[in-house]
């Protein structure tokens, strides 16, 4: 017995003592060409801008003058713009918005469309063509719909019943929700698709047992089908949050953030510190709106996580 | 009497396994029905209305003189046909030019993609260097910062490289590399090279494979079918890819179709603009037709997303 199990231990024990040598030789350096790409772009344009996002928010840098220290001079300067609450304000405002006309149509649809016996990928297939129109081309698409006059699109429409016209655009209170309404019809066919998939996941037999005990269909969805679903809805709605207080290119194509501001977002404010024209190559304040942003949505997410986990869990 | 013989037929059309909430019972109750298929026709109208209705305006408006477009945007039928605008998006806007250059943008793109997260889910996963579980959660760490923390320090990055001072602005290369940096495409694609049987690498060992020969010859071709999800998705994302691109590649013959049709807009006559809108998006609705069922078996997004 003693003398088969020698050769092993004696080998494992030369693995060990290798030396550089033999490293490289055998699978040090192929191991090392394989890892390289990933070490250049990651090491170049993803952990390198991360680093320095954290330095920039407290330099002064415009690309003019060599950076100097700042301290914490951008945060006080950004805090003090008007214009950060207001950018906050609308995005909220945009991302509670989004969520009261976007979030339950995607459910409610997938909800009638896994019922359909007929047509059904004709369904899916008409729910998903907005998501393929190219955004840039939807937004400017809907801004010939959006024109004010009565000669508009919507306007015309609702020229018909005697209603308008709308400044839909133009106007500051109807901005925020024109937007939305274009941002939501640009994205509800993702997400019908994704609770498709988790309707199908529901296990029948829980269907069958509910029918003995009586329920109806209503009864139905409400015991059987939106517990199963309870996973997928929550991180969808973390996923349209965090997605709707990054949006940019429709209030920027569709507004540029007008009228006095009513859509001026939080992610469009860091674009004019950065590269609008009136402000522009503030840098540092623009890194540091970032990184307040960035705080917020990953503190939100660890308390939405944290508040949801009893709830998303147990199915 | 009446209500067996539909039942025997519609069950052989709907096997068990696949009944949703609606049961065969409620299925035949008349007044249910006739609720749920009225419910169906107007979801049908409804979604016709909405997702084919502002297309097909716009393959209207791409053939309507502006005037017609003007006047009576909602007349389901014009009063004049141009369809020398089609013609003019090429012969004045020069739409193949910016297209050619999403195309370029978007292979150079791919192969950045797909070379950096084969490789590195290789290396991770089956080569498994020391400290490679480091470097994968190094990689997992940039997932949960949101991509407006990279936006002005990428943008000095690519001025300026670090280092060896090269100033990539206004070459393809500042859309390019960036796009590479993807930690979605690694994690996934590690997690299928992690569940391919261990016992053929180790039989490719045996014959006398090197880590390269492995790679090439084993690992990949059997990873064809993620490798097909991650090529959709980059494809995908460089044609929506608007503000990256906007910034970093400011000379116009550089500039992909996102970034040139806004500025188009009032350059140019409305009809032609709209027509150019309409081209923009023959291709990717040609796409969707065809790998359809990629898309929307949903398949590929919920992994994601569950993962």
């Amino acid at each position: 017995m003693s003398s088969r199990a020698e050769p092993v231990t004696a080998a494992s024990g030369v693995r060990k003592r290798r030396g550089l040598l033999t490293w490289v030789s055998r699978d040090g350096l192929s191991t090392f060409a394989f890892l390289l790409p990933l070490l250049l772009i990651f090491g170049t344009f993803s952990w390198f801008p991360i680093v320095r996002s954290f330095v920039m928010s407290v330099q002064h840098t415009n690309l003019v003058s060599p950076p100097t220290w700042v301290g914490l001079d951008n945060f006080a300067t950004v805090l003090a713009d008007p214009l950060f609450g207001k950018s906050i304000a609308n995005t909220i405002y945009f991302a509670l918005l989004a969520l009261i006309f976007g979030y339950p149509i995607p459910l409610v649809l997938a909800v009638i469309m896994s019922e359909t016996r007929r047509f059904k990928g004709l369904y899916s297939a008409l729910a998903y063509l907005p998501v393929v129109v190219p955004p840039v081309v939807a937004v400017l698409l809907w801004k010939v719909f959006y024109k004010g006059g009565p000669n508009g699109a919507f306007n015309s429409i609702l020229g018909n019943v005697g209603i308008g016209p709308i400044q839909w655009l133009g106007d500051a209170a109807m901005a925020m929700p024109a937007v939305v309404v274009e941002a939501t019809w640009a994205a509800f066919g993702g997400t019908v698709i994704i609770y498709l998939a988790a309707l199908l996941s529901v296990p029948p037999e829980l269907y069958d047992a509910a029918e003995v005990d009586g329920a109806s269909i209503l009864q139905k969805i409400r015991y059987v089908t939106l517990p199963h679903m309870r996973g997928i809805l929550f991180i969808t709605l973390i996923l349209q949050l965090i997605a709707t207080a990054q949006i940019f290119t429709e209030p920027f194509l569709l507004t540029e953030g007008g009228p006095a501001n009513a859509t001026t977002t939080v992610l469009l404010l860091i674009y004019q510190y950065a590269f609008g024209s009136s402000l522009g190559g503030h840098f540092g304040e623009a890194a540091a709106i970032s990184l307040m942003l960035a705080a917020f949505l990953g503190v939100f997410t660890a308390v939405y996580f944290w508040l949801t986990r009893s709830w998303s869990t147990e199915s | 009497m009446k209500l067996q013989l539909p039942f025997r037929n519609s069950r052989k059309s709907l096997p068990s396994a696949q009944r949703g909430i609606i049961s065969l019972a409620d299925w035949h109750k008349r007044r249910i029905r006739w609720s749920v298929q009225s419910l169906h026709a107007v979801t049908l109208i409804g979604l016709l209305i909405v997702g084919l209705g502002p297309i097909l305006w716009l393959a209207k408006a791409a053939i309507t003189p502006t005037q017609d477009t003007l006047r009576q945007p909602m007349a389901l039928w014009p009063n004049g046909f141009n369809l020398d605008l089609l013609v003019q998006t090429f012969t004045k806007v020069h739409i193949e030019r910016y297209f050619m250059n999403t195309v370029w943008i978007a292979i150079g793109s791919w192969i950045c993609q797909i070379t950096v997260a084969t490789t590195a889910a290789y290396a991770l996963s089956v080569l498994r260097p020391r400290g490679s579980r480091i470097l994968y959660g190094m990689i997992l760490g940039t997932m949960f910062v949101p991509s407006v923390v990279l936006l002005v320090p990428l943008y000095l990055t690519v001025l300026n490289l670090p280092l060896v001072n090269i100033k990539l602005v206004d070459t393809f290369w500042a859309v390019w590399l960036p796009a590479g940096a993807s930690a979605f495409n690694v994690v996934i694609i590690k997690r299928f090279f992690d569940n391919l049987p261990r016992e053929i690498f180790e039989a490719a060992q045996v014959d006398g494979a090197g880590p390269f020969r492995l790679f090439w010859s084993i690992v990949l071709p059997m990873s064809r079918p993620i490798v097909g999800v991650v090529s959709v998705f980059a494809v995908i994302a460089t044609w929506k890819d608007y503000l990256w691109p906007k910034l970093v590649l400011p000379s116009l013959a550089l500039q992909p179709l996102s970034v040139r049709l806004p500025d188009l807009e009032g350059g140019i006559q409305l009809d032609l603009f709209l027509a150019s809108l309409a081209v923009a998006t023959l291709f990717p609705i040609a796409l969707f037709l065809i790998f359809q069922r990629m898309f929307l078996s949903g398949g590929a997004l919920s992994g994601a997303i569950k993962g």
